[in-house]
């Protein structure tokens, strides 16, 4: 046996309600299916209301006189239980279907990265660090609600852009480009190596995204003729090393050259400091050196007072210390200019990424023998690129032009007769 | 206060502006003797005489256009149109001459125009007896239309209706004649043309609508602060033209946005309030722009599960709310 449920009819277009002008039947009364009930009264007509059922009457739940909106109870039948059980079953069925795909949405973090218009400028407002925010819609997506929430509690995740202490950070942060936007992140496959990012390489990391993001580089490239200069050099190689112990490089005749144009154009030897630029007296030249995995910048103390043997033992000190990792921080600090020996991997042209705060880096390049016209005639000639990268907002082109016409020509000059090792 | 149905409203508003003013008067298909078909006129033929309450032919253009000349030189008539369905052959009077007059005539001319008609579905109705044509008029300025949803904002939008100076639309919901009551002020009041009005105040999602739908989603909210979600309803009251101002204001309240029309979808009022929200809200917008309306298809079917497969009702409203609370 099942309970069943005769609910007010829709007796007519438009007709919303209708009144009980009498019940037909009584409690305990068995009915036939389409057996009149009651009569029932509506705006436009008086009707019989039909039983849906074959059963036995068991309740009536309005009055004579009372007005019952369409599909409100009118009363309860009792039919067969056959009828009815399988509509129940479905229903429950359906519901364990409804709850299964809910578990299966808590997991669902695939909104997670999805930010609403609403959502990303309250972050950008107040500083909000998104991926430490746990988000409550769909997908595990942030709402403007859960912001809204996390800002009136005031437990604020800060974006962790901590700036490390530099003079005049306020004036600085003005002119900064806007912070970089943190893209999706690869997920590793099977079989992909995972390297943490930690010491050297998280510095090394930190200094480039700021100084390229920081820094408004523009690049230039001159080419200049060693031939002179490789035929000096080759000739007292070996004879120095025998006396000195350590080998005499190209390198430190370039950063001997370096040294000595930037004495003349101490414009390259500035830093930015936002509301200033500083002009540093010492002439440090950092130099890049690299082990297996690491990148050091050590620096050569006041270039301009040191003869190319001076230079080239504290390059070869310097070296050997980064390779065998005993660099200490006094060894890094205090540069205020950079050269890079790009050309000892054979590199003929790069551009450079400026070693912040300073104003310029070098790349040295390779020395290339190469056809040249002298004359009118060909020449082979030892030829290498310098190539300067500047900052431009503390440089322009007219200075670092003549600075490196500067430089060339003190190479091309570099001979027996007008150089001294010592 | 007494509580009235929906058309009892509309009727009390025609008899109390027709003993204000003399000059008010109304015409249209069986509205004398008989009362109206849905009975909105019932009583004014015997109370004001067959001077101020005209039968009119069949002729719906002869209707909009007798009451337009009138209208001009004075008069105040409520044109009832008996399905808004049927107003398309009174189109050209209404777009082309009431809605162009002020302008047409450097302000010499105005056309005080009241045009009733009962629209909508879910009665059973079918084809001629179900449409919602507000999208027709909605881009003609010089035309207000006003589509109330409850007997309150019924009685005071129609008295203003009356009063005001341009010809206004006034789409009647034809379920809620019978089907919607409500506390009604004894004494005298308008409502201002042009002003939304929020049904009621939540914080999770916001819900556009008019006419009936309204009713449908204050259901459907009722049920949904029980599960903690609290909807912010605004009824656009006069839907053109809209209320932007109160628009923008409940797009930017929660961030999240249901549209909902009885009308086809596309090229709906509600196509409309999206485009006012995109150009005014987009930094306060959490979740994209929802509507809710009837497929474009050309009518509403007789079939009554195809009728309710068209119509909107409240648990329709409802999964889309909850839709979008969950986003």
């Amino acid at each position: 046996m099942a309970k069943e449920k005769i609910t007010m009819p829709q007796l007519g277009e438009s007709v919303t309600e209708g009144t009980i002008s009498s019940w037909l039947v009584k409690i305990g009364d068995q009915v036939n299916k389409y057996d009149p009930i009651a009569e029932v009264m509506t705006d436009k007509v008086n009707a019989e209301v039909p039983s849906s059922y074959t059963g036995k009457i068991v309740s009536l739940e309005a009055d004579e006189g009372e007005t019952l909106e369409v599909g409100a109870l009118m009363c309860y039948i009792e039919t067969e239980a056959a009828k009815t059980s399988k509509a129940t079953e479905k229903e429950s069925s359906t519901e364990e279907v409804k709850q299964e795909t809910t578990s299966s949405e808590a997991a669902d973090q695939s909104m997670k990265k999805r930010y609403s218009p609403a959502v990303l400028r309250m972050a950008q407002e107040n500083d909000i660090n998104l991926e430490q925010v746990n988000g409550t819609g769909r997908g595990g997506r942030i709402t403007r609600k859960d912001l809204e929430k996390l800002l009136a509690e005031g437990n604020i995740p800060k974006s962790d852009s901590s700036k490390p202490a530099q003079p005049s950070d306020a004036e600085v942060t003005e002119i900064r480009a806007t912070e970089p936007k943190s893209a999706p992140v690869p997920q590793p496959a099977v079989g992909d190596i995972e390297i943490p990012v930690a010491g050297v390489r998280k510095v090394i990391a930190q200094n480039m995204v700021r100084s390229k993001t920081e820094i408004p580089h523009a690049w230039m490239t001159v080419e200049v003729d060693v031939t002179d200069l490789v035929n000096y050099r080759n000739n007292i190689k070996d004879s120095f090393r025998k006396n000195e112990g350590f080998g005499l490089t190209f390198f430190a005749f370039f950063v001997k050259a370096v040294a000595q144009a930037i004495k003349e154009y101490p414009q390259l030897n500035s830093m930015w400091a936002g509301d200033k630029i500083i002009q540093k007296k010492d002439i440090n030249l950092s130099i890049a050196v690299a082990n297996d995995q690491e990148l050091f910048v050590p620096v050569i103390q006041h270039a301009d007072e040191k003869s190319i043997k001076g230079i080239a033992k504290d390059i070869y000190e310097l070296a050997m210390k980064a390779r065998s990792g005993k660099l200490t921080s006094a060894d890094m600090q205090g540069g205020t200019f950079t050269v890079n020996n790009t050309g000892s991997f054979g590199s003929i042209h790069s551009m450079g990424v400026i070693n912040y705060p300073q104003a310029a880096i070098l790349q040295v390049e390779a020395i290339v023998k190469r056809p040249m016209i002298i004359n009118g005639m060909f020449a082979a000639r030892d030829m290498v690129n310098l190539s300067l990268s500047l900052d431009h907002r503390i440089l322009d082109g007219l200075v670092c032009g003549n600075f490196l016409a500067r430089v060339k020509e003190i190479l091309e000059n570099m001979n027996e007769q007008t150089t001294n090792v010592y | 206060m007494a509580v009235i149905s929906y058309i009892q409203a509309v009727t009390s508003a025609l008899r109390e502006e027709m003993q204000r003013d003399e000059k008010v008067f109304v015409l249209g298909e069986d509205v004398g003797k008989k009362g109206g078909v849905f009975r909105a006129t019932d009583g004014l033929f015997n109370e004001f005489g067959d001077y101020r309450v005209l039968d009119t032919p069949l002729a719906e253009s002869a209707i909009a256009g007798v009451g337009i000349g009138a209208a001009m030189y004075g008069m105040r008539p409520v044109a009832e149109m008996q399905f808004a369905d049927f107003i398309m052959p009174a189109v050209n009077q209404i777009i082309s001459e009431a809605a162009k007059m002020r302008y047409r005539s450097n302000n010499d001319w105005n056309c005080p125009i009241t045009i009733r008609a009962p629209y909508g579905g879910g009665v059973h109705g079918a084809l001629y007896h179900s449409q919602s044509v507000e999208s027709v008029f909605a881009n003609q300025p010089g035309l207000k239309i006003v589509m109330p949803s409850t007997p309150y904002d019924v009685k005071g939008l129609l008295k203003a209706a009356i009063r005001d100076n341009d010809p206004v639309l006034f789409f009647e919901h034809k379920r809620a004649y019978r089907l919607l009551k409500g506390e009604v002020p004894d004494e005298d009041y308008v409502l201002p043309l042009g002003k939304a009005d929020v049904k009621r105040e939540g914080s999770d999602i916001t819900i556009i609508t008019y006419g009936l739908c309204v009713h449908f989603a204050l259901q459907a909210a009722e049920k949904l602060a029980e599960e903690g979600i609290s909807a912010h309803i605004l009824d656009l009251r006069t839907v053109y033209p809209l209320d932007k101002e109160a628009i923008i204001e409940a797009a930017k309240k929660t961030g999240k946005v249901l549209l909902i029309t009885e009308d086809n979808k596309e090229g709906s009022i509600i196509g409309e309030v999206a485009a006012i929200i995109a150009e005014n809200c987009l930094f306060d917008l959490d979740a994209p722009i929802q509507r809710l309306a009837g497929p474009d298809v050309p009518s509403m079917p007789y079939a009554p599960t195809m009728e309710k497969y068209f119509m909107i009702n409240p648990d329709k409203v409802e999964k889309a709310m909850r839709e979008l609370a969950e986003y």
